[in-house]
This record gives C-alpha cells, structure tokens and sequence, in this order.
C-alpha cells in the first residue's frame, strides 16, 4: 500500500530510475506509479532517454584508442616539458648564436614558467587547424581587421611577422580559447608547397624566458615569453628551419625594438 | 606509480565517452581528452587517493566548461551541419534525435544527466564532480529530463538551419 503520509516525490520518481532509492521506498514507489499513469509515463521516458543516450554514445567506449591518447606516449611527453622547463634547455640553442635574445639579457636557466603550457596549447592547435583543408583560417591576411581585432581579443598589440625571406606567406589568423579559456590568436602561414607554420600568442605575464625548441612528433614549436605575451612558432619538425623562423620572429615581435620603452 | 597510471588508463575509454556525448564531435572530444590526461599526468603528485575515475570526469568537465565559454565569446566558425561528414557512425534517426535533445540542454544539466546516465555515476559522486549540494544535482537531472522529454516529443526549438 502507499504511504499516504510520505507521498513520492519527483525526486525519487528520478532516483528510482537511476537506481537511488533507498530500498525500503520500492515498494511505495511502485505502488504509486501504479496508480499514477502519468508519473508513471514520465518515468519510461526517462528510462528510454537513458537507453538512447546509451545505444548512442556506448559503442564509442569500444573503439580503438587514437594514438595521441596513449598514455606512455603523453607522459614521455610530459617528462620532456619538465625537462625542457630546466636550465639545460638553452644549450640546444647554443647552436643559435649568441645573437639577438640572449644580447638581450634574457639568460640561460630563467624560470620558463609561461612555456609549456603555451607551447602544449600552440601545438594542439597547430595539429588540430594545418590539417584543415577548408577552414584553416577564419580570417585571411587580406582583411585589414586581422591584426587589430586579434590585437583586442588577446589583450596587447600584435603583429603578423612577414616570413617571406622563408617563402611563407601570410594565409591569415583566427582566434581561440587559449589556458583557461582565455583568448589566443594564431596566424598561419603557408609555403608555395603547401608547408604550413604558425604563430601562436596568448596573454601571459610570466617572466621573459629564452627560446625553446620542443618536437611532438612529426611537428615541433618555438616557444619564448616576453612577459606579457606567450609566443610559440609551430610547424615541421626541422629543428634548424624552424628555429631561424622563430627567430625572425622573435626580432619582429620584440617589443623593445618597436618601442621607446628600452 | 604503477597504479594510478593504469587506473587513469583504464579510464580512457570511458572518458572518450562522455567527452562525444558532451561535445557530440568526435575530434574536439578526443582533444578534450588528451587534454584531460595531460593535466591529470602533471597532477599526479596532487592526487591523494579517492576515485580517480570521478577526479578524471571532473577534470574534463572543467575543461570543457572553459572550452564553452571561450566559444561563446568568439565568432560562429562554421553553419549548423546537419550533414556532419565527419559523423562514420552513421547514427539512426534516434541516435540524431537524442543528440540533438542533449544539444539543446543547459551545459551544468547535460553534465549531470550524462554522468547519471551514460557513466552510472552515483548522485553523490556527480555533485562532488559538480562542486555543488545533491539537490542541485536532482534539480539539473530533473531539467534535463524535462528539457529531453519535450524535445523528443516535438515540442522542438526552432533549430537555425542554412540553407
């Protein structure tokens, strides 16, 4: 018999199809729903909404795991971020010159605080947008409000570096969810063979840290922070290409050249 | 360690899941994550014992809702497809239905009703990936049944289709 002193609930109409009830308001429940046609349709549809959602979505649990999910793989990853954070990472730069961002006084074994997360965020959105054939870009280079929209979005002047020294030429820019949602901009640029690069910007204050170079896989990033934005230059992992491109850039980009503010 | 690299392995397919039924694309599900094993790997020494499979979904529903609100202070990119050539499942017509349904939820009810339904999550455990008391995680479910129900019986927002 119902309880008519505890009349059921919507609540645990809900936990009776989600298995929630307490065991000693079954039968009440049942007893209810036998009485009440129209709770008690309502609780079949629940129940045939759970089972779409299921037939839907489940099979997606058995299918295989793409690469990029592999768990070694991502943590050997990891292990080489945080090794790239340490100070050992500017002797891959050696190679460099002493020129340009180290005449700056920007040292060895700086706190590299804003990189790894810019250079990760850079280089998922480089994989996610050179791959794509219709919509790399959302704005091209030829709409005079590329630089200065992406330049509000983001929060500091921007520029697009020209590349042409490296036959890449500007294809245009758009604008993403960056760390913690907060605006990104990335400038794509493309080579008369199809070669695709890209800069990536996001406000970050972290102190200024050199140039790092990281590869994942078949593509690497350039990543350096001048304390107020983050950069990272991406494209095909030849180490030596893309590290005199992200220079180029570096130089482009340094605010110090480019201001009074020395 | 050993374990909680395998617990959080073992939780992959799962979270492939849930991350397509919340996102409803395959390659921004995946991204999502990568994302969210990315962040529980560097997090690991953070983590003191608990459920990781309820650590993960959290993690991921976190990264989501940043995801979303990014979004919805840029530019459309792309027109409403209803055509998604990217979809090789090929979902019947009630798969479509019921994706669009959840389409049209509220995020923190779509949360909700797919941590319940999809990943048999317990009330309890749903609120702690929520961060909020049980009652608003019944109310939310309550909604979403609502919302689904309606939907599912015609009673359809009027979807902006370009044609």
């Amino acid at each position: 018999m119902v309880d008519r002193d505890t009349p059921v609930t919507d609540d645990e109409l809900h936990a009776y199809v989600d298995g929630e009830l307490p065991a000693d308001r079954g039968t009440a429940v049942e007893a209810w729903l036998a009485t009440h046609p129209d709770d008690a349709a309502r609780v079949v549809s629940w129940s045939a909404q759970a089972e779409l959602i299921r037939v839907r979505y489940g099979g997606v649990a058995r299918t295989a795991i793409p690469p990029h999910l592999d768990l070694d793989r991502l943590a050997r990853n990891e292990r080489k971020w945080t090794w790239l954070t340490g100070a050992a990472v500017i002797a891959a730069f050696l190679a460099g010159g002493a020129t340009g961002w180290f005449g700056h006084g920007v040292l060895a074994g700086a706190p590299a605080v804003v990189a790894p997360t810019v250079a990760a965020e850079a280089l998922d959105a480089h994989k996610l947008y050179v791959a794509e054939v219709r919509h790399p870009i959302e704005v091209p280079a030829e709409a005079s409000h590329l630089v200065p929209w992406l330049s509000r979005r983001v929060g500091s002047a921007l520029r697009a570096p020209d590349l042409a020294s490296f036959g890449l030429k500007l294809m245009g820019g758009r604008l993403l969810p960056g760390q913690s949602g907060k605006p990104a901009a990335m400038f794509m640029y493309e080579s008369a063979s199809g070669e695709r690069y890209t800069l990536y910007c996001e406000r970050s204050s972290a102190p200024e840290t050199a140039l790092h170079y990281n590869v994942a896989g078949p593509v690497a990033a350039v990543y350096w922070g001048d304390g107020e934005v983050g950069f990272a230059v991406s494209g095909p992992a030849d180490r030596e290409r893309l590290i005199k491109i992200a220079q180029s850039a570096y130089e482009q980009l340094d605010r110090r050249t480019t201001r009074s503010n020395s | 360690m050993g374990g909680f690299r395998q617990d959080v392995e073992a939780a992959i397919p799962a979270l492939r899941r849930y991350a397509r039924a919340l996102t409803r694309d395959g390659d921004v599900a995946d991204d999502l994550v990568q994302d969210t094993l990315v962040r529980a790997l560097r997090s690991e020494h953070l983590f003191h014992g608990g459920d990781i499979r309820s650590w993960l979904y959290t993690i991921l529903t976190n990264l989501n809702r940043n995801r979303l609100r990014s979004l919805s202070r840029r530019p459309a990119l792309m027109p409403m497809d209803d055509n998604d050539a990217a979809d090789a499942a090929g979902p019947e017509a009630g798969g479509r239905d019921i994706e669009r349904a959840l389409a049209t939820l509220v995020e923190d009810q779509r949360v909700a009703l797919l941590l319940v339904v999809l990943e048999g999550l317990s009330y309890r455990e749903v609120a702690e990936v929520q961060a909020v008391p049980i009652g608003t995680v019944m109310s939310r479910l309550a909604r979403a049944r609502a919302q689904v129900k309606a939907f599912l019986d015609g009673e359809r927002p009027p979807l902006r289709r370009v044609k």
